[in-house]
This record gives structure tokens, sequence and C-alpha cells, in this order.
């Protein structure tokens, strides 16, 4: 989900170009909220489930709470008064209009990727939509075998350069990310479906707010199932977010970790000794 | 966006495991082909599943997907080293409630079969012979799915015992959400957990 951060700021940021001063705020962020530096502290603050992926569990849960609050009291109830009220082929050609113009930002980013031939079937993908699916409202792409094939974002494109993803961070409001996706986020920002199709702030508004309205509609069914399956919803979603954004950047393919074969270290519970079984 | 995938996919998942590969020796892709395509025309002929009817859910798991799959593996797997001290009794409880979460999630997951068709990659590598990996792809509309299979032969025939959806691998999930209770409750605590989480899934109303 997107979100308009102020315009002031964003533009600044971005006119400087350079993320690393993004990161480095926040960091420094993150750091404030935590104040807790040292690793033997950090073991001793977050328990078992500690994690290096995660060195800001902390902040990550409390940012993670908040996120849910504002999500039940806010954007989830808009959501479904949104699936309820607005016609479905309305609702397709909004999801189509914004899909097309994140294509670009795809398309963008696969040639920053030097991945030519994805770039150039996204890119037909694009003109194809643009120009016979009024400007995006229609996918007429996919009927003619274009279809999506992916969404590249910046922070994969980083990944892809070969830039770590930092520790797992919790954003407002946007959710899951990493210190790189969260920073590589202002970029995408920049460039997401509604600053690209409108001059005006209060369009620019309200196309984001009509997209992230959009995009959680999607997520209703998905957001139940998770409710259902996770013991620990955080460490849940953290873990499905790590293994997928790794999968993203080998599209779908990294190299082998350690066998998952018997007993592999866990990614959360190695630190943790094994108590006597309590047997009966 | 992963819970999206998450979501379709898992359904699609079960449709990854089952299908009977009778008499002669198969190859694991076919393997999944078949038993994908199985499970995805059950479902969509089947209107009370589309509906999200646990108990014909179950069964449909029951009947062809359980007998694909090492589910003891998979249960050790994500338990981790305290699988081996476990008593008997432990492992048959902890089977049953690890296998009721599961088939819940299958439930949201199967609802969403729609439109979908699975696409099977061609094995790379390997003659076919010990565990192999199979990947596989849903499409529908929007984006494909990754969905892949981790197999192991049994007999003439193939048994799964670990399912990855869009990047994350199922056992892997339960070692994360498993870690806590097992390190300050043992085993007992997890299945205490589990059974609570199970009844709750069981009453609780789905918002």
């Amino acid at each position: 989900m997107k979100r308009a951060l102020p315009d002031a700021a964003l533009a600044m940021a971005c006119r400087r170009g350079v993320i690393w001063f993004v990161a480095a705020a926040l960091l420094a962020l993150s750091g404030c909220a935590t104040v807790r530096p040292s690793a033997s502290q950090m073991a001793a603050t977050t328990g078992p489930t500690a994690y290096k992926a995660d060195p800001w569990e902390r902040f990550n849960r409390a940012m993670f709470n908040f996120n849910e609050v504002v999500d039940v009291a806010v954007v989830k109830p808009l959501a479904m008064t949104y699936q309820a009220v607005v016609p479905r082929w309305a609702r397709t050609g909004a999801d189509n209009f914004f899909g097309n113009l994140g294509d670009l930002w795809s398309t963008a980013n696969l040639v920053f990727q030097l991945k030519p031939k994805p770039a150039l079937e996204m890119g037909m993908r694009v003109a194809t939509n643009t120009v016979f699916g009024l400007l995006g409202v229609l996918d007429v792409a996919e009927e003619v075998g274009l279809e999506r094939r992916s969404t590249e974002d910046f922070g994969q494109t980083l990944g892809r350069w070969g830039l770590n993803s930092g520790p797992y961070l919790v954003l407002p409001i946007l959710g899951p990310s990493t210190l790189r996706d969260g920073a590589a986020r202002v970029v995408d920002l920049k460039y997401s479906p509604g600053r690209i199709a409108f001059r005006e702030p209060t369009d620019r508004t309200a196309a984001t707010v009509l997209q992230v309205l959009n995009e959680r509609g999607k997520l209703l069914n998905a957001s139940r199932v998770l409710d259902d399956i996770a013991l620990d919803k955080y460490i849940f979603v953290r873990d499905a977010y790590l293994a997928r954004r790794r999968s993203l950047i080998y599209d779908g393919d990294p190299p082998d970790e350690p066998t998952p074969a018997g007993e592999a270290p866990s990614p959360a519970g190695n630190a943790a000794p094994t108590p006597v079984p309590e047997k009966k | 966006m992963f819970r999206r995938t998450l979501l379709a996919v898992t359904g699609l998942m079960i449709a990854g495991a089952a299908m009977v590969a009778r008499a002669e020796p198969v190859a694991a892709d076919v393997f999944v082909r078949t038993l994908s395509t199985e499970i995805i025309d059950v479902v969509k002929g089947d209107k009370a599943i589309q509906a999200g009817d646990l108990g014909r859910i179950r069964g449909l798991v029951d009947t062809k997907v359980m007998p694909f799959v090492n589910f003891d593996r998979m249960t050790a797997m994500s338990v981790g080293p305290q699988w081996r001290g476990a008593t008997p009794d432990q492992r048959k409880r902890m089977l049953e409630e690890f296998k009721t979460l599961l088939v819940n999630t299958y439930s949201g997951a199967l609802m969403q079969v729609k439109d979908q068709t699975v696409v099977v990659k061609p094995l790379r590598g390997g003659n076919g012979d010990g565990d192999v990996i199979v990947k596989s792809e849903v499409r529908g509309k929007g984006e494909p799915i990754q969905l892949d299979y981790r197999l192991e032969k049994a007999g003439e025939g193939w048994k799964i015992y670990d399912v990855n959806v869009g990047g994350f691998w199922v056992v892997e999930a339960y070692k994360g959400q498993f870690a806590k209770d097992l390190s300050t409750g043992g085993l007992d605590a997890l299945i205490a957990r589990l059974a609570e989480k199970n009844k709750a899934n069981a009453n609780g109303p789905k918002s």
C-alpha cells in the first residue's frame, strides 16, 4: 500500500536523489525508537525469538501493532465499503489503470536490472494497454499473451545490484519492509501511479487513497486466512515478507539455503537452548 | 501483497498434493501435474468446497492429499530437534493439531480457486531419484504465483514433504511459528497452543 508522504519533504529528498540520505534518516529514526544497541541486551529484551535479521524487533512489533489498529479501525472498513459500494467493473477499471502505471515503473526497474527481454515484454504490455486499453483501464495486453509476469520495485533493483536488505523494518502504515526496501520506497513513491497520472496535489492524494482501498480490498480474504494460520502473526508476516523478497530478487529461484532436512537451524528459534522434553 | 499470494495459492497447494501414480514409476513433475489438475478439478466441480464447507474440505484433504504427503516428516522438520525426544502420545497429538491447523488454511484458500491453472515446470537436472524440487506456477488473474514442492521417493511414487508458496516454505514458516513455545515450554506447550488456536478457529466468527 502506498501513502502520500508530505509532498515537500518527498520532493526534496528525491530531488537530491540520494537514497542513502533517506536510509540514514530511517536508521536514525529506528535507532531513536529502539535505543537498544547492544547485541546481548537485544537478546535479553527480545527473548527466545531474537533473530539476526530483526534486531529491531521491539520497535517493529510496536509499529506492527499500531498498523494493525489503524487497519482495523480505518483502512479495512473503508476498503470493505469501497468493495460494497463501487460496482465490480469500476473497481476492475481502477485496478487496471493503476496496474498499468505500476507496470511502467516495473519496466523502468527491469531496465535498471539489466533484464532486456522482460523489460521489453513489460514495455510492450504498457504500450498496448495505454494505446488500445483506454489508457490502461482495460487490460487488453493480457488477452494477447502479454500478461504481467512480475511486479518490480526499486528495492528489488537494489537487491539485484547486490545491496543487502539490512534489518527488517516495519514502516508506519506501509507495513513490512527492510532498511533497503524502506529507503527504496521513497523512490517508488515518487513514481507511484498517482504521481505519474496527476499533477494537482489533491488529485494525487485522491488517487493514492483510491489505490490504497483497491489494494487493501484485494487482501480482505488473505488477511482472514492469515489470522487463522498464524500462531504469532508478527513473526509469520516477517518471515513471509523476508522469504518473499528474497525469492523475488532471484526471480523465484533463490540459491539454496541450508537444506531443510531434519534439524537445520530455524530462522527464529536457533538461539534458544532446547529444554528437556517433558515426558509423561 | 504476499498475503494475497499466500491465500490464492494455499488453495492450490493442496491442489499440488493429490493424484495417484499407480503402476509404473512416474517422474516427479508429472506426478505434481496430475495431482494439481485433479485437485483443481474437484474443487471447481464442488460448490460446497468453494463455499468453505470444512467437513468437505477435510474429506478432500484426507482422500486426495494426505496419501501423497509425508506429514510425519513435515511435522518433524517443523518441530526440529525436540521431535526426537517426543513420546508417541505427544507425536500423535502434535500431528493431529498441526494437521487441523493446516486444513484450516486450506479451507480459506480453496474458496479462492476459480479459473486458475497450474503450470508445472520441467524437472531440471537429477535423474529423479531421491529428493527433488518441482516448481510450478499458478496462473490466473494477475501475476502468476510461485508454488514449489519438495518431494521424496516413496516406492514407485512420490510424497510431498514441503511446499513453497510465493517464496515461503511451509516448514520454514512453522519453524518460525513454533520456536517460541518450544523453547519456553517444550512440545506440550506448543501442542496446547495449537489446540487453543484450532478451537478459536472452529468457534470464532470469521471476520
